[in-house]
């Protein structure tokens, strides 16, 4: 287990580096100049000169494999540099947001799972009542909706009827609780519920096929009670593949939040990367996608360890 | 194993007569839940007579700004020092009091790269910024465009125009408690005009003019110009010149890129990235009683429904770069008297640049026919109803000193009020370069809802008109300077956005290519260049208007090199409670924020 685990760990290298490399020259082949954003973006008129300059101190004249490798050895010290567009450390933009965006998936993630399994197991023992059709319905609009649907709908309900708009600055949790959820509760229930669409559908079909396996029969015919069938046999197997979903949406979320971090005007990694590719501030935009890539893999990694633990029968060892 | 074994106590209904109920009920939340108005809904008419709309058959003019419109206040060479009078309140009514206290809160669309006003060429670095700094001289915030003193008590201009003596207030501190004087002006403007070694200054060609500052004593500042420049007094009112410490730019040049230190109403407090700006009041202003705010604080909402919805739920009082007429019509309907509206032209012009250097577009008869073709008045009433554009005018802006009259206007190809007959012509026009069937082109535009959108698709219209087949592609922003700048195109959406009537700014633009880097359809024209330097050292106004009249004609009729689209409205919808704002035709000006107070 232990060599499996080191094993993993190695392999997340040359993952992490290949996405570097591909996301670095597709970052240059992309057509646009930060510069020229900067300086003329608002109608400015600047000199070609001024220009050059500007480009030469981000770096920017250099060949591309020298920009990689200073990156690249910047990267391993964990040392991003400066974001090409405010010239602040990344380090520091990032972690700015991350407590806002981490928040909201952690409770995106709870609402959603809260929601998923008792509804999707009820739908499985339920089906084809009107309690299973009521919950397909439930699920199956949560994932038609657009997620910035759900959010501007959500904000002209309060607006309209409740005369209400969330706080518009960010209060960390550990500074005003009542004022943190004032303001992500809302986003928290909208991505919550298309999140948890997908896990509830999942959850559902997956016990659907489990119900069916032997075992949950001879279960049942040693006498065992409906609840216990459910809980300690079918549900425990039912939920392998529902953790891969919901772990996998929770690395996602992290950076991929951006519409909501739109509407409701929440200063989030989503929006960071998205203002990052649009001013092609390469810097940026690479250190996020690596965090991103990064979340992913451990997210990976952390389920793969997770079945052993819901799942006896699967081991490593071997 | 048997769907049966799934224990069930529940009855079994019809799967068709559960979906319909199920449908029946969700079309019912989605009315109840579409009952208010969208940001994008047309509204209904408000209590507010919005700026009257243009009439099918008369000139459309720009709504009287609340600010007058009387020629800029250039001093004249010889003229008599003036006295500085500190702006008042403009909009407090004459028996009300500013109140002192609160904190004003609005949005901004976009973030400041830099803090740095001499580096930057954007309304994100002046929201937050400006009302940390004081001017030299700044455009009144109740009455442009006249130029009043800010850290100047008053100033003289030399017979020959070659010397401008300014007077500086004396008692003056930094945030920090450094004294300010005249060698403070001096640094700034060097800095601007002479910008040292890894500064960039995004004015400096707007100060060609310039040739020294000096600063003799502690309160007199001395400008030395090349040559007379009758906008000279204009360029030092720039609302992106900020006065800095000479002290601080002595140790570090790039200190204001990253730092706020100025003698403005409002101390700097915090910046989050991406969330907000703070600043307080500054106690030991020298403009003693303001500024009457405690403090203000800027919410950074990108979002354009985000804005309007901030507004609307009051979290934010105002948004001042403007609304478009939907949700000025929508914060009206659902605020009432809460909200109050105001409203003037704007320095904000679209227009589309045709690529001289590609076939069909080298050939002035095609470019002619392309403008003629454009039904600007039409289009103003049109396009005003539902986005920005709204007064036709030239290259200078319709209400401003400089503007070509009316009469003069409707002579230049594709300003006349018949617009049948216009593209009548442009049929001929296009028969005689020899594409009397039309021809087809790509429309490059920007990706930008309001108003670059609304735009592209009343140009296409227009151009169909007369048989041309136009295909429209949308760019991001990135990928448009790329493509403007490359020549990449053969008609493409440009625009300006100045801050005051100057046509030394507003014409650069069209010099030949070896003198404007933003000539983007890439002509030579000896010519024009010529009547631009002459229009330049011209002190005689009437006659400098001719000149500038006549830059237009070639620009706009003659040459055709560009086809605009009608000037922008400036819609400022803001809570009740914000007084002592006045709005003027550029949302770079009147942002110091030390008039504005909040009356609860």
């Amino acid at each position: 287990m232990h060599r499996y685990i080191i094993n993993r760990i190695l392999l997340m290298i040359p993952t992490l580096l290949g996405v570097a490399i591909i996301s670095f020259v597709l970052l240059r082949m992309v057509p646009g100049d930060i510069v020229l954003l900067k300086l003329a973006g608002d109608g400015g008129r600047v000199d070609e000169v001024v220009l050059q300059q500007e480009r030469a101190k981000l770096g920017l004249d250099k060949p591309i494999p020298q920009q990689f490798l200073s990156w690249i050895a910047g990267a391993v010290r964990l040392d991003f540099g400066l974001s090409m567009w405010t010239g602040r450390p990344i380090v520091d933009e990032i972690a700015l947001r991350l407590e806002l965006s981490l928040q909201l998936t952690i409770m995106a993630s709870v609402i959603a799972t809260l929601l998923a399994l008792p509804l999707g197991a009820l739908a499985a023992l339920k089906q084809d009542t009107w309690i299973d059709y009521a919950i397909r319905i439930f699920t199956i609009a949560g994932l038609a909706m657009p997620g910035f649907w759900i959010g501007i709908i959500t904000i002209l309900i309060l607006l309209s009827v409740f005369h209400y708009l969330p706080p518009l600055t960010f209060t960390s949790l550990f500074k005003d609780p009542v004022q943190n959820l004032a303001i992500l509760i809302w986003p928290a229930l909208t991505v919550g519920y298309r999140y948890s669409a997908v896990a509830t559908r999942m959850t559902r079909s997956t016990l659907l096929e489990v119900m069916r396996d032997d075992y949950v029969r001879t279960a049942r015919a040693k006498g065992l009670a409906e609840r216990f069938v459910v809980m300690r046999h079918a549900m425990r197997n039912a939920l392998l593949p529902v953790i891969t979903v919901i772990g996998l949406e929770f690395a996602f979320l992290l950076g991929g939040l951006l519409v909501t971090e739109q509407v409701f005007n929440l200063n989030g990694i989503g929006k960071l990367l998205v203002d990052a590719v649009v001013r092609r501030d390469y810097t940026m935009t690479q250190a996020l996608i690596m965090l991103t890539a990064t979340t992913f893999v451990v997210m990976n990694f952390l389920i793969d360890l997770l079945y052993v633990f819901l799942d006896p029968r699967i081991s490593y060892s071997s | 194993m048997s769907q049966s074994t799934t224990t069930s106590t529940v009855s079994r209904v019809r799967r068709r007569t559960f979906l319909r109920a199920a449908a029946l009920s969700s079309a019912a939340l989605g009315l109840l839940a579409c009952t208010p108005q969208s940001p994008t809904q047309p509204a209904a008419k408000t209590e507010t007579k919005p700026a009257e709309a243009t009439k099918p058959t008369e000139a459309a003019k720009p709504a009287a700004p609340a600010a007058t419109t009387a020629p800029a206040a250039a001093a004249k060479p010889g003229e008599a020092a003036k006295p500085a009078e500190p702006a008042k309140p403009a909009a407090a009514k004459p028996s009300e009091e500013p109140r002192r206290g609160g904190e004003l809160v609005f949005a901004v669309s976009a973030e400041p790269d830099t803090f740095d006003g001499h580096k930057s060429t954007t309304f994100a670095n002046i929201h937050p910024c400006a009302p940390h700094y004081n001017y030299l001289v700044k455009f009144d915030p109740g009455g442009y465009p006249k130029i009043i003193g800010d850290l100047a008590e008053s100033w003289t201009t030399s017979p020959d125009g070659l010397t401008m003596t300014f007077k500086v207030r004396s008692g003056v501190k930094f945030h920090d408690g450094s004294p300010f004087s005249s060698k403070d002006v001096k640094a700034t403007y060097d800095r601007i005009i002479n910008p040292p070694q890894g500064v960039v200054s995004a004015r400096k060609q707007g100060f060609a003019a310039f040739s020294a500052v000096e600063a003799p004593d502690p309160t007199t500042v001395v400008f030395k110009l090349k040559y007379p420049s009758p906008g000279a007094l204009q360029m030092l009112a720039t609302p992106f010149s900020y006065i800095y410490s000479a002290a601080i730019l002595e140790k570090d040049q790039t200190f204001p890129e990253k730092n706020i230190m100025g003698t403005g109403p409002f101390k700097f407090v915090e910046y989050v990235p991406g969330s907000h700006w703070v600043g307080k009041r500054n106690e030991e202003y020298w403009d003693k009683g303001k500024p009457y705010l405690d403090g203000f604080r800027a919410l950074f909402i990108r979002d354009t429904a985000a804005q309007v919805a901030a507004v609307r739920g009051e979290r934010a009082h105002v948004e001042f770069r403007g609304f478009t007429p939907q949700a000025r019509d929508e914060l009206k309907q659902a605020l009432g008297d809460k909200i109050t509206v105001k409203e003037s032209s704007w320095f904000g012009l679209i227009f589309a640049t045709f690529n001289t250097q590609k076939a069909p577009f080298d050939d002035v008869r095609v470019r002619r026919a392309l403008t003629l073709a454009i039904d600007r008045w039409e289009g103003g009433k049109v396009l005003s109803a539902i986005s920005l554009p709204k007064y036709p005018g030239t290259l200078v802006r319709p209400d401003g000193p400089f503007a070509m009259s009316e009469a003069e206007m409707v002579k230049l190809a594709g300003f006349g009020k018949d617009g049948a007959a216009a593209k009548e012509q442009a049929k001929a026009l296009l028969k005689e370069a020899g594409v009397p069937d039309g021809f087809s082109f790509v429309y490059k535009n920007r990706d930008v809802p309001s108003p670059y959108e609304p735009i592209g698709v009343f140009l296409i219209d227009q151009w169909r008109k007369i048989g041309l087949n136009v295909t429209q592609q949308s760019l991001e922003t990135t990928s448009y300077f790329n493509d403007i700048r490359a020549g990449n195109f053969e008609v493409m959406v440009d625009f300006t956005a100045d801050f005051m009537d100057e046509p030394d700014l507003e014409l650069s633009k069209f010099l030949s290519t070896d003198r404007s880097s933003t000539n983007y359809a890439r002509f030579t024209d000896r010519t024009l260049d010529e009547i631009y330097d002459k229009q330049t050292r011209e002190q005689d106004p009437e006659k400098r208007k001719q000149l500038i009249w006549q830059f237009e004609k070639r620009v706009l009729d003659e040459q055709a090199y560009v086809a605009l689209t009608p000037w922008w409205q400036r819609i400022i919808p803001h809570s009740s409670k914000m007084q002592g704002w006045n709005i003027l035709p550029s949302h770079y000006l009147n942002q110091q924020l030390d008039n504005v107070w909040l009356s609860e």
